[in-house]
């Protein structure tokens, strides 16, 4: 007996469900194992990590503001994975949102009036597309790769952003701390729930998943977006043009992002500092595969990924698990989802061995 | 300008492009195999903390630089078993072995912080090392340093000159032509990807070790990124490999001069800017220049494979 594996004709539907689940399992199993070879106490800290924040309101709320950023992100990262456009960079074009959206707060410090949340929104999404247009243009004018371009920009956004806040949008009244002034209560979102920080920017990420639904599996806009990423021929031979889908998908998960950035400074910090995302971006790259590439999915996969985040600083206060190790938890659940892949496109069978010895054919896996 | 300070400068680059010419060495023969490893960052990191915790406690360079080579080569032997036995999505798990290592590394180095080691020895060649100018520029570096270089001639002559190297070469440019006369198309790309490994492991080491003798979280700083890109701009050949590094740790010292010459006219940040943006420029440079770059990637570069058993 041996094991035998053979490409599947078609992906196992059921099987594409059960991965996730599967690979948050797994994750667990081995977050336990790592933490205890670290010397810290497993259980303890899974459940400060994966059961504590759901005891009560205030992680409740913490839950849904956190998980927001993630979701929109995730949203548009995944529209583009579909169509094998690799954005890697969301965190710098949330970086830039903010620092848009945020100078137009600045701008209008001490002003009032309801439009001025409006402009600093078309800002922020203006600023991230802006930062998105980069490796769209590169990509289609040239042919440069969108992966390198586009995690490039991040490390300039940064030093951008730090550059402001120390230098001309400092706060002069902040004793030289590297800040810019508190905005004004005009350009704060509004709160939802009293007593709590959840802002109207967690409404506006779950219309953006509605939206994203409606369009990838309802219209010809994500037909033509998952053409070009499964069969780019067939997609060319039907006039789907693969400019227009990398332009699209790149400048939509620029604004998402961009728009995400802003909610983070006019929401819970409230100005603009050096450091506003704990690495969003970056983890909205997982969010998006753990939800499968599909907006409600992905909905699900944020709160999951959030809980991790609010968890990892419970973790620390309690037990002083650093940091680092909500990093560590994530790529690892990202491990276990491509791993369950195989399974997804594969059959695994025990067969008995054949009594012949034919040269085996080789075959392309289709990715 | 005056040679006391031309000298020292160019040393610097030297030392600059050391980390970048040694995991770029190690992603080019990932890649000339067929392979996209987008995890260099990942395994310089990982490879940088466990090198500085080999040599914080043995206190021997030796194995602080074996520790580094091996803990890069067990990171790209995670990615092999995603990518090649169980055929993932390339792009992804590079991503993913990236974040796991930037989370793994400050993890393990969280009681590294703050603490001295001794720098990486410079190796004195008897004769060679006393010599007016090339002496100090050419004859003093560390064996992290003379290793990059030597590594780089190898490869050229590995993929060039053996057969070994031709079936390498082979196994990227057309996977089921190679399968198909015989050759183990994943056992060669594991031995591939296990090299790429322990190189991105060693130039993180030589981050630790020598650039700057200390851990600090992310101190790779997206040189692992810079070292992918450099694979593009060498047109996936060693020896432009070498000019590359070169080039960008002229950029990276440029800038650090200029940060660090007083009369700043321009303010920092938009210095530290400078190696960023020379990637997207010489990226773009080099994608557009000429059909001939984009004709010398392997054809099979990224595309998973499994032979049907």
């Amino acid at each position: 007996m041996r094991l035998k594996v053979e490409p599947r004709r078609q992906v196992s539907k059921p099987l594409q469900y059960a991965t996730p689940p599967l690979s948050v399992l797994g994750t667990v199993v081995a977050a336990f194992v790592l933490f205890a070879i670290m010397g810290y106490d497993p259980l303890r800290a899974l459940y400060d990590l994966f059961v504590a924040p759901l005891g009560n309101v205030q992680g409740l709320s913490e839950l849904a503001l956190k998980a927001s950023p993630l979701v929109m992100i995730g949203v548009g990262l995944a529209a583009g994975f579909r169509a094998n456009v690799w954005n890697i960079g969301a965190e710098g074009q949330l970086m830039m949102g903010a620092i848009a959206g945020g100078g137009v707060a600045l701008a209008f410090y001490g002003r009032e009036g309801w439009w001025i949340l409006p402009l600093m929104s078309l800002a922020a999404v203006a600023g991230g597309m802006a930062w998105a247009a980069v490796p769209a243009f590169l990509k289609t004018r040239f042919g440069v790769s969108e992966i390198l371009v586009s995690l490039m920009l991040t490390y300039v956004a940064e030093q951008f952003l730090s550059y402001l806040v120390l230098g001309p949008w400092k706060d002069p009244e902040g004793m030289n701390f590297p800040q810019s002034r508190m905005f004004s209560d005009s350009a704060l979102l509004p709160v939802l729930f009293d007593g709590t920080r959840v802002h109207a920017g967690v409404l506006v990420s779950l219309l953006v998943v509605v939206v994203a639904w409606v369009v990838m599996s309802r219209s010809i806009l994500g037909f033509e977006i998952r053409t070009v990423g499964l069969a780019p021929a067939a997609a060319r031979y039907a006039g789907f043009s693969q400019t227009r889908v990398v332009w699209l998908t790149l400048l939509a998960t620029g604004g998402l992002a961009g728009l995400a950035g802003l909610f983070e400074v006019a929401g819970p910090i409230g100005q603009l500092i050096p450091k506003i995302t704990p690495g969003y971006g970056f983890t909205a790259i997982i969010v998006a595969f753990l939800g499968r590439l599909h907006p409600l999915g992905i909905l699900l996969a944020g709160l999951v990924m959030a809980l991790s985040y609010i968890g990892a600083d419970q973790a620390q206060v309690d037990m002083g698990l650093p940091n680092a190790a909500t990093g560590l938890v994530q790529a690892m659940l990202l491990f276990f989802l491509l791993a369950s892949d195989f399974l997804v496109r594969y059959r695994v069978r025990l067969v008995r061995p054949a009594a012949t010895s034919e040269p085996a054919p080789a075959q392309k896996a289709t990715a | 300008m005056n040679l006391s300070i031309l000298v020292p400068l160019l040393v610097s680059v030297i030392t600059a492009a050391t980390p970048l010419l040694l995991a770029a060495t190690g992603e080019l023969v990932v890649e000339r195999a067929g392979v996209l490893n987008l995890g260099v960052e990942g395994m310089m990191l990982v490879g940088a903390i466990c090198a500085f915790a080999a040599m914080f406690i043995t206190g021997s360079p030796i194995l602080a630089m074996l520790a580094g080579a091996a803990a890069g080569a067990v990171l790209s032997a995670l990615f092999g078993v995603l990518v090649l036995t169980l055929a993932s999505n390339q792009v992804a798990t590079g991503l993913a072995l990236t974040l796991f290592g930037l989370g793994l590394s400050a993890l393990m180095g969280a009681n590294f912080v703050g603490h001295p080691i001794v720098p990486l020895a410079k190796l004195a060649i008897p004769g060679l090392s006393s010599l007016p100018v090339i002496g100090p520029l050419l004859f003093s570096h560390d064996a992290l340093v003379y290793l990059s270089v030597l590594m780089t001639g190898a490869v050229g002559w590995f993929l060039n000159h053996t057969r070994g190297g031709l079936i390498l070469r082979g196994v990227g440019e057309s996977d089921t032509s190679a399968h198909s006369i015989g050759h183990d198309v994943i056992r060669i790309r594991y031995y591939a990807v296990l090299f790429g490994g322990a190189m991105a492991g060693l130039g993180g080491a030589y981050l630790s070790l020598a650039y700057t003798p200390m851990w600090v979280e992310g101190m790779t700083a997206g040189r692992g990124w810079i070292a992918l890109a450099l694979v593009v701009f060498a047109a996936w050949r060693p020896w432009r490999v070498l000019a590359g590094a070169y080039l960008f740790g002229g950029v990276t010292v440029l800038q650090l001069y200029a940060q660090g010459s007083g009369f700043v006219l321009v303010p920092t940040q938009f210095l530290t800017m400078l190696p960023y943006l020379a990637t997207i420029v010489v990226l773009t440079l080099m994608s557009s220049g000429s059909v001939r770059s984009r004709l010398a990637a392997p054809a099979c570069l990224g595309k998973p494979f499994r032979p049907v058993s």
